[in-house]
């Protein structure tokens, strides 16, 4: 009991092994640093992969270990994303205005900058004003914090007021639903001050930076991979000790852990808030390799998909959450990327455009019906490791 | 009154034959020939005048060959007739007196007579006191609209005549009306308008509201401070407060020309660019010119070397309001007036408010009725039987599209709604049941599984739907009969479709109720529900009641599906519209109560409306709000509004 | 001698159904008390009050030396307080392993951050081991406690009970579906725990009550019908009659 926490859990090591060595491919293989084998837009594709993963990580964590079935975590991914592409979208703008002002007889104003900064970016919602919440929007490091404080606030306050009422099961799944969608109506508005449906865009672009996307690219998928090995770590040291015990006692009987003399709202509350910073921290590094975010990113169905990666891949196991992620997603836009080839049956053929999403929602029932630890139960066959987690 | 009606009969009759005998359309016109022909605007009226009054019935014929550029004159005496283009170039000449025909005539001998566009718009006044009286009714409404639509002081005379010998009842109602709001408008007698007025004060009609807002009509007058303005003063307006912002107040000072414009930073900029020379504006280097301060010193400068108009800002010009005083002045000249006007509309708007809460109530209850009627197939699945069903949207959306299908091939609307509920109901029902056994039945008491994997069949019915009928919204049209409204008044109505789910709503109400506690299938489902074991042991098939159920549920979504349909779009997406919605109604009323469902559709329809009419024009707002107000409201009632109390209801 | 708990006139209806009427009980701090009755007759209501889980509509509950109100407090603070609860089932975690439902059971702080933090310390361990020795399941201590047998589970929520060290043990049913050795042995592990702290079992079973060799309580429609030794209250005729049926 008193070896480190790494020898206790010698699968995170293997882990991060694995990782590191896929980083170290992808390098190798890519456009920016090495043979040019991988294009640069595979290795965006494999960098917000390695994000969806993290998120999946602290999908895990309340879901499958605290077993809280959380269809709100994509809304704390998605602010993430948006607290960071204010100020990528503010600096990228503000120096585009700085430049184009430059040519004219009088140098600019400060408020000359502002008001050009704000016909630019809000022009598309019929205002030019700057909303409040943009406040900060200039400094790199406060919207940073943001990305872990925003998502973070939200949990606790929606959390805490779920728990402190009990809403437990079934009831906290929608509930958290019906934060996720009130999120995305909100957004939505053009008065929301986030550029309603349009979104933020242009986010691919780092300000101040001259170097090609292909070696941006790189950046952001080392990031990733950086950010992805951390809170795997962090969640795999949070849930091997006491603490894990205690979540999972909580996912197993609720009652029986509050008479033992633990306060239950305050772990969900913790688990809760913790995996929303996660969450906001992935947002964060996916949506500069996605470019863009939009409301729609934030819908309930995302959130929902979040679910099914962590069930496919099998839940209450950490790399479980990471494989079906990477597996699910990788396959999902393979198919829907339109390069998986048609079957044709003579009579129809079958486009996997249209089929795919029938195929994951049929094997997702399937998975649940019949292999409820889902792809990581393969896994234990074969390393014979009987439910050593759960 | 009938006689009185007889004997102004009697005497019009007795007035034109008097007159058809001494005085012909002829003699009448000829007595105005200089008129006629100098045809000028300004003196033509006593001419049209004339004609009108004669009391001659030809005279709306005249008025109208006239207005339409058909009357000649012959040149050689000077006679006025109707004349009419022949094929071979001459002129088909009429007498206006009896129609008879007088003859052909050459262009050359003929004048015609040409007026003007001022002299065409007299003579339609002239005109309609001749169409007011028409004996075609059509005619008659014809004027009454035209008169309405645009009313002039110029039409009230003609429309008090016609009131009189009005036969048609229906009619005479819109003359009277008419008359009276043109009273308030144009009479000349200030006492009869005001009495007018306050005859319909309080009417809620969009016609009444409309005459009394022209004559609220203001404009802003400027005077030197403590000057008062001549005329019907309606409120002095202070600069600063909420009527008059200073800003306004001093564009329209500068708009009248009591002040110079404002500096605006573009026109010092131009200034300060025009006045570079070796790169400094007034010794300074433009460089330095980087921020608002600077440039406006340096403009100040400018000024200074009187080479700039002073500079102009907001915060300067406070002393110049001092100087002038503001008002409001009615356009209209009577105080007795426009005081009535004032009270009769703010007694209206009372009315209007009420009205428009009524209205508001209707639209809350009848968009409750759909929350219910979404949120009833889930209240068997979820609250009776405790199955998280997240297909129960796509249920929905089936139902709409079985609809959409049967219009395809039944093209009355009427009859292709008809078969359309019981199919709808057999489709949804067959899907359900499907589910149930195929699914649900394996995971009974495990209400996370059935959440994830209904949401599998969630996703894959909603892309099997969009890959049958494609991404385009389907319409789903109601039969006629389900158009238009019932109207209560000018503000208040309600359309026959809602009217029509919200009876659908408590039809399913009366279903529900009548299933769960009058039939067999019902005692079986509320044992089953309660004690499974039980239930089984006593011969129930619980298999069987499960799957019935269940399939009940879900048919019930479906008929829900065809009247959600008949509204809004039918998308392949519109379950997503509709579950969440559904499952907080379900919730947030107390789960395993129906009576509790129909309470939380009430609450949320309500609410949801509230905030709409509060924030008007943000719906998607209404929306995140009624969420945040769901959260709230849980920690109040965890257990929904009506809540199964004691140990029966713990974990 | 103060007693440790006092319920005084402590009243609770569900939809009208009155399943404790006017109840007081008392229990000294190093007492074993049985507390019988027929089905319904508000035993589990009595131990749900006391623990927090149901909130009484009138009376008193006063604890410790402070005499400190109970009403109104978490589940867990009442625990933290002090008072520790067996279920009627046995309810262990059966994913985990028996030190880990031990540890977890462990007397120590239980805010968040701290349980984040904390890994066990030689002292902790050697509690634990003193423990699994206490109830039998020195052997079993990384075992999964799913794959223990039924008594052993029993034996395994006593024990987390005794880890709690708690000053008073509600113990619902301990004995129901044990061999008659097993029963001896959870007899012995319950009268051992009541030398240094107060122990409340409720028990329908009048022959293993006879064993635990206390004063009884007995309670019927929510009130206290009779209480004294066993021998006292059996020759009761209101406890005659509720139990024979009049």
């Amino acid at each position: 009991m008193n070896t480190s926490f790494i020898a206790r859990n010698p699968s995170v090591l293997v882990f991060l092994a694995l990782l590191a060595l896929f980083t170290l491919v992808v390098t190798v293989l890519s456009e920016g640093f090495g043979i040019g084998f991988i294009s640069t837009s595979f290795v965006k594709t494999l960098g917000k992969t390695l994000c969806l993963c993290l998120v999946a990580v602290a999908m895990d964590l309340i879901w499958g270990y605290t077993g809280i079935l959380s269809l709100g975590h994509f809304a704390f991914f998605g602010l993430g994303g948006y607290m960071v592409g204010m100020w990528l979208m503010f600096e990228r703008t503000r120096q585009i205005v700085v430049n184009s002002l430059s040519d004219g007889v009088l140098p600019p104003t400060p408020e000359e900058i502002k008001a050009a900064i704000g016909n630019q970016i809000f022009g598309v919602v019929g205002s030019s004003e700057f909303p409040l919440i943009w406040a900060f929007a200039d400094s790199i490091v406060l919207q940073l914090a943001f990305v872990v404080l925003v998502p973070g606030l939200l949990a606790f306050v929606f959390g805490w007021l779920a728990f402190r009422s009990r809403v437990t099961g079934v009831y906290l799944s929608i509930l958290t639903q019906a934060m996720t969608l009130g999120l995305a109506l909100y957004l939505f508005q053009n008065a929301s001050g986030l550029r309603g449906n349009n979104g933020l865009s242009g986010l691919q672009n780092l300000p101040g930076v001259t170097a090609p996307q292909a070696t941006v690219s790189l950046w952001f998928f080392w990031a990733s991979a950086a950010a992805l090995g951390a809170g795997y770590l962090l969640v795999a040291w949070v849930v091997s000790g006491k603490f894990g015990s205690v979540i999972r006692g909580i996912r197993d009987n609720e009652a029986r852990v509050r008479f033992l003399g633990y306060s239950v709202e305050s772990y969900k509350l913790a688990v809760f808030t913790l995996t929303a910073c996660i969450a906001g921290i992935a947002g964060a590094l996916y949506y500069p390799q996605a470019g863009i975010i939009n409301p729609a990113e934030v819908a309930p169905i995302a959130s929902i998909y979040l679910a099914v990666w962590v069930a496919i891949g099998g839940r209450g196991r950490l790399y479980g959450a990471v494989i079906g992620t990477a597996f699910v997603s990788l396959v999902s836009s393979w198919f829907t990327g339109g390069q998986a080839p048609d079957i044709n049956l003579g009579f129809y053929t079958v486009k996997w455009v249209d089929w795919w999403l029938i195929l994951l929602g049929l094997s997702f029932v399937l998975v649940t019906l019949y292999a409820p630890r889902g792809m990581s139960g393969i896994i234990d066959l074969m390393t014979r490791k009987k439910g050593e987690d759960r | 009154m009938k006689h009185l009606f007889l004997a102004v009969l009697a005497a019009l009759l007795l007035i034109n034959a008097a007159t058809a005998q001494t005085v012909s359309v002829q003699d009448v016109l000829q007595s105005q020939r200089e008129l006629l022909e100098k045809s000028s605007r300004k003196t033509i009226a006593p001419a049209i005048d004339a004609i009108a009054s004669s009391g001659l019935p030809q005279m709306q014929s005249v008025l109208e060959a006239w207005q339409s550029k058909n009357m000649w004159q012959r040149k050689a005496d000077g006679l006025f007739f109707l004349a009419t283009k022949n094929d071979d170039g001459t002129y088909a000449l009429q007498d206006f007196q009896d129609g008879a025909p007088r003859g052909n005539a050459i262009k050359k001998d003929l004048k015609q007579l040409k007026p003007n566009s001022g002299i065409r718009a007299m003579i339609a006044t002239a005109l309609v006191q001749f169409q007011l009286s028409d004996p075609d009714a059509a005619k008659r409404r014809a004027a009454l609209d035209s008169i309405a639509r645009d009313p002039e002081a110029a039409a009230l005379a003609p429309l008090r005549a016609s009131i009189e010998g009005e036969v048609d009842a229906d009619i005479l109602a819109r003359k009277t009306r008419l008359n009276q709001l043109m009273t308030m408008s144009f009479d000349t007698d200030t006492t009869a308008r005001v009495e007018a007025i306050n005859a319909m004060a309080g009417d809620l009609s969009v016609d009444f509201r409309g005459t009394l807002n022209p004559l609220l009509a203001t404009k802003m007058v400027i005077t030197d401070a403590d000057t008062t303005p001549e005329g019907n003063i309606a409120s002095k307006l202070r600069p600063g407060t909420e009527a008059l912002a200073p800003l306004a107040a001093y564009e329209a000072l500068v708009a009248n020309g009591l002040a110079p414009a404002l500096t605006t930073n573009d026109a010092r900029d131009a200034l300060l660019e025009a006045n570079i020379s070796n790169a400094r504006i007034a010794g300074v280097p433009v460089a330095q010119l980087a921020t608002e301060a600077k440039r406006n010193e340096v403009y100040d400068l400018l000024v200074d070397n009187g080479v700039a108009p002073a500079r102009v800002t907001a915060s300067s010009i406070e002393a110049t309001l001092d100087k002038h005083s503001f008002y409001d002045l009615y356009l209209e000249p009577s105080p007795q007036v426009t005081t009535a006007a004032k009270a009769a509309l703010a007694k209206s708007q009372t009315r209007v408010s009420v009205s428009q809460a009524a209205d508001l109530g209707l639209d809350a209850l009848s968009l409750a009725s759909i929350y219910f009627l979404a949120a009833i197939g889930l209240a068997i699945t979820f609250g009776v039987m405790g199955v998280i069903n997240m297909a129960h949207g796509e249920f929905i959306m089936m139902g709409a599209y079985t609809g959409y299908v049967v219009q395809q091939f039944v093209p009355n609307h009427t009859l292709s709604i008809i078969l359309a509920v019981p199919l709808a109901f057999a489709v949804t029902f067959a899907a359900g049941v499907a589910l149930e056994r195929l699914v649900i039945r394996w995971l009974y008491h495990r209400p996370l599984e059935t959440l994830l994997a209904t949401f599998g069949v969630s996703i894959a019915l909603q892309q099997l739907a969009k890959n049958i009928f494609g991404t385009q919204a389907r319409p789903l049209t109601s039969p006629a009969w389900l158009d238009g409204a019932w109207v209560i008044n000018d503000v208040l109505a309600i359309s026959y479709i809602r009217i029509a789910i919200f009876i659908l709503a408590l039809l399913f109400l009366g279903l529900f109720l009548f299933i769960m506690k009058r039939t067999r299938l019902g005692l079986e489902t509320r044992a089953t529900t309660q004690n499974q074991r039980m239930a089984s042991s006593m011969g129930i098939n619980t298999d069987r009641v499960n799957m019935l159920t269940f399939g009940l549920g879900s048919g019930i979504a479906g008929i829900a599906g065809v009247a959600i349909g008949l509204f809004a779009k039918v998308t392949s997406e519109m379950g997503d519209d509709y579950i969440v919605q559904s499952f907080m109604t379900v919730v947030v009323g107390g789960v395993g109560n129906i009576w509790g469902t129909l309470a939380g559709a009430m609450m949320i329809g309500g609410f949801q409306k509230g905030v709409e009419w509060l924030n008007p024009s943000n719906t998607l707002a209404a929306q995140t709000y009624m969420i945040i107000f769901i959260i709230i409201f849980i920690q109040f009632r965890p257990r929904g509004i009506i809540a199964l109390k004691g140990r029966a209801a713990g974990d | 001698m103060r007693s440790l708990l006092e319920v005084s006139g402590v009243t609770v209806s569900f939809d009208g159904f009155r399943a404790i009427n006017n109840l007081s009980f008392q229990i000294g701090s190093a007492e074993m008390r049985a507390v019988i009755g027929p089905n319904g007759a508000g035993k589990t209501t009595f131990m749900d009050i006391v623990t927090g889980k149901t909130r009484p509509d009138e009376g008193r509950i006063t604890w410790g030396d402070k005499s400190i109100s109970l009403i109104g407090m978490s589940e867990a603070k009442i625990v933290q307080a002090g008072i520790g609860r067996k279920f009627q089932k046995p309810t262990v975690f059966e994913d985990q392993t028996v030190q880990e439902n031990l540890l977890m059971a462990l007397r120590k702080d239980r805010g968040p951050l701290r349980v984040l933090f904390y890994r066990p310390a030689k002292r902790d361990l050697a509690r634990v081991d003193e423990l699994a020795d206490e109830i039998g399941l020195t052997d079993a201590l990384l075992r999964l406690s799913g794959e223990l047998s039924h008594g052993q589970k029993q034996w395994l929520e006593i024990g987390m009970l005794l880890a709690q060290d708690p000053q008073l043990l509600l113990v619902d049913e301990p004995a129901a579906g044990m061999t008659p050795a097993e029963r001896e042995k959870t007899t012995s592990i319950l009268v051992e725990a009541a030398k240094t702290r107060a122990v409340v079992v409720v028990e329908h079973d009048m022959e293993f009550v006879r064993r635990l060799n206390c004063k009884v309580t007995v309670l019927h429609e929510g009130a206290v019908l009779a209480e004294g030794s066993l021998d006292h209250v059996t020759k009761n005729q209101d406890v005659i009659d509720v139990y024979l049926g009049r």
